[in-house]
């Protein structure tokens, strides 16, 4: 069953909210790392752990340093809780 | 780590309600880091840890400088380590050698690390930094022999240009065999390279002043197949997988613990349904479970067996529940099955109080501080109470399902230690022989024949190289007699005692109880022809025993011996050591300046009279261990 867009949205931004410790974040689909502060290379590492334990599937590793922004991730995600 | 709090949906909000209260937050962030914390939340923690040491509101968390040298992304190690080390009473600082340059690290005296001068050195290295990727390629003894000569070269050069404790790590060999099975004896494979490696690591290059971090050991309780990932090792350079860092991190925050002299002496246990199944009131003896032959049954032998073996490893047990005492008592001693019987406990409180006030009293009755307790019980308004009550105290959450219980005692990391002394050994001991004297002091109606009728015999010990581990244990853990609440690393401590300009005295005291031990410990250090007090702690198990004057006796005697004239003594207020307030005025010294911060007291050396003491000086050195 396909994952429903809002729902995903909502887990994602918790996840960056999260990741990122703070609660304003609000996501769009063309938000990059220039977006949010504290996107760094580092913080990315965590930012694509935290959604691969919270939406329990892996990344495959050129996927890792290609999705740069929010709306690819969602894509990404939703492809695997298809 | 389900031994941890649950992480509350709102742990930033109280992050940030922490950081935003005035005064010290050190009892705070111990707090927060008591739940069971994710990458993220250690992030978090970490930030606050950084902010109130920035701000000096880390106390009463011991700050603490930590080396890191790695072969890997320390970036998303840091924090983690920060965060659990205020789990264990540290505020951590974190000073990272630049990726893949550690004989430089501490080689070179400008490097960073050094620089930093810090109090620990964890060389977090692992299989691939010492063996890369080839396997069955050169002469495989040579390539352990030549790995470990590097660890101990790097270990040894960190701890001669400072004053910090080296940690060394055990490596795990990654899960791909190259045979099979028969990598395991075959020369050369990484299952051969790395356990030749952590038997030389154990054997040739730990020694005091290094301890010993056994990665591998957790890798294998956690299995190879999911410590390793190949896929984060390749984009992040992460050396296990990320979601076990808090794991590691755990783990090492408790030896820095254990460095510090943090560790845990006192396992307080309740009884129905944590020492047996059942309550005793309503079951009765015949009914209660426990012992083989039911699943149940031996899930709670099993407890027992896992806090029998802690107590021969020098950890007090003692009891705390809920009952009447007479009925719990009896089924103690007459039930078949009870693997610990009441003369195993230290100390036993069974009534029907609150269990924060019993455990206050055990901690009275066994003299020693609430923050060297753990306690167990299955009951979580119990384990709440207590929480609130007394924050000191680590309280394991515990499941339902009692199968579990004896492991989480014993991975829990409640009782870490970094070396297990004689002192250990005997400690149970001791204090039953401690409560035999109570009862002769109740029996005594004068204190001088009581002291007389102890037969007290003190030995000095200034030099030889044994008993420096249990003295930097004495001076870190000391908290009431202690008049100036200096910590020290053990290799500070060694350095101090190879100093034949300081006085560095070891005090042991016997009487016909039994041998108590190293009891006391003095610093001195020269200031012209004066000697200041630096240090002077003295275990609360042998107050009042007049060991004090005993010990300043000796002090003279050394220190006319050295030429000194003038001591110097220095009482530092906290809020745990009052009772020693008026110490040195009641050893005969005179007040010469007091501010807020510290009084400090003079002595004259040439004008002392040793006073006479029911205390037999004992001047054979013991044997060297």
């Amino acid at each position: 069953m396909r994952m429903d867009q809002n729902t995903l949205m909502g887990k994602l931004t918790e996840i960056f909210r999260d990741v990122f410790d703070d609660d304003d974040i609000t996501l769009r689909g063309d938000m990059t790392a220039k977006d949010v502060e504290g996107w760094d290379s580092v913080a990315h590492i965590r930012l694509m752990l935290s959604i691969e334990q919270k939406f329990g599937f892996r990344f495959e590793v050129e996927e890792i340093s290609e999705l740069r922004n929010v709306g690819e991730l969602a894509a990404a995600i939703s492809k695997r809780a298809e | 780590m389900s031994w941890q709090l649950p992480k509350p949906e709102r742990f930033r909000g109280l992050c940030a309600e922490l950081d935003a209260r005035p005064g010290t937050r050190g009892e705070g962030l111990k707090q927060l880091a008591g739940y069971d914390l994710d990458s993220n939340g250690l992030h978090r923690l970490a930030r606050s840890v950084t902010a109130a040491l920035d701000a000096d509101a880390a106390a009463p968390l011991a700050r603490l400088t930590l080396g890191l040298v790695s072969n890997a992304t320390t970036d998303l190690l840091i924090p983690p380590l920060i965060g659990a080390a205020a789990r264990y009473g540290i505020a951590l600082s974190v000073i990272a050698a630049p990726f893949g340059v550690t004989a430089q690290a501490a080689f070179d005296p400008a490097s960073p690390v050094l620089a930093a001068n810090p109090d620990v050195v964890l060389m977090a290295l692992d299989y691939s930094a010492l063996f890369g990727g080839d396997a069955l390629e050169g002469d495989p003894e040579a390539r352990v022999a030549a790995a470990l000569a590097d660890i101990a070269d790097t270990a040894g050069a960190f701890g001669a240009a400072g004053r910090a404790t080296i940690i060394v790590q055990t490596v795990a060999a990654p899960p791909e065999r190259i045979f099979g099975s028969l990598d395991r004896r075959q020369s050369g494979t990484p299952a051969w390279l790395a356990a030749r490696f952590n038997e030389g690591l154990c054997s040739e290059v730990v020694r005091p002043g290094i301890a010993l971090l056994d990665v591998e050991g957790l890798a294998a309780a956690i299995g190879y197949g999911r410590w390793f990932d190949r896929a984060q090792w390749m984009t992040a350079r992460l050396p296990f997988a990320q979601d076990l860092v808090p794991l590691y991190a755990d783990h090492v925050g408790r030896l820095l613990g254990a460095i510090r002299g943090n560790s845990r002496k006192v396992l307080v246990l309740d009884l129905d349904n944590t020492l047996w199944g059942g309550v005793i009131g309503d079951d009765g003896v015949n009914g209660i479970r426990l012992g083989q032959g039911d699943p149940v049954g031996e899930a709670f032998l099993d407890l027992q067996r896992a806090a029998l073996t802690l107590k021969r490893r020098g950890i007090l047990l003692a009891l705390c529940s809920k009952n009447t005492d007479a009925i719990a008592r009896a089924a103690i001693r007459e039930h078949p099955d009870m693997l610990l019987r009441e003369d195993d406990f230290a100390a036993i409180q069974i009534n029907w109080n609150d269990k924060a006030s019993n455990i206050e009293a055990i901690a009275e009755q066994l003299s020693l501080g609430l923050d060297s307790f753990v306690f167990l019980d299955d009951n979580p308004v119990e384990r709440d109470q207590v929480r609130s009550a007394l924050p000191q105290v680590r309280v394991p959450e515990l499941p339902r399902d009692p199968t579990d219980y004896a492991r989480i005692l014993l991975t829990g990391g409640f009782f870490e230690s970094v070396a297990f002394s004689q002192e250990d050994r005997d400690r149970a001991e001791q204090y039953a022989a401690n409560a035999r004297r109570q009862t002769l002091l109740s029996r005594t109606r004068d204190m001088g024949e009581f002291l007389k009728s102890l037969e007290m015999s003190a030995i000095f010990v200034g030099e030889g190289d044994t008993g420096w581990q249990r003295f930097t244990q004495l001076v870190n853990k000391s908290n009431q007699f202690n008049l100036t609440t200096r910590r020290y690393t053990e290799a500070e401590i060694l350095a101090l005692a190879a100093d034949a300009s300081v006085l560095t005295l070891q005090v042991r005291l016997a009487d016909r109880f039994g041998d108590n031990g190293l009891i006391s410990a003095v610093i001195c250090r020269p200031a012209g022809n004066a000697w200041e007090i630096d240090t002077w702690v003295m275990s609360c198990r042998v107050l009042n025993r007049q060991v004090e004057i005993a010990v300043l006796n000796e002090i003279v005697r050394r220190a006319r011996a050295a030429g000194i004239i003038r001591l110097r003594g220095i009482y530092r207020p906290t809020e745990r050591n009052k009772m020693v307030e008026a110490h040195y005025e009641r050893l005969g010294f005179s007040p010469i300046e007091t501010t807020d911060s510290e009084a400090s007291f003079g002595l004259d050396v040439t004008d002392y009279e040793a006073r006479t003491v029911p205390i037999a000086i004992d001047t054979k050195r013991p044997e060297p261990a």
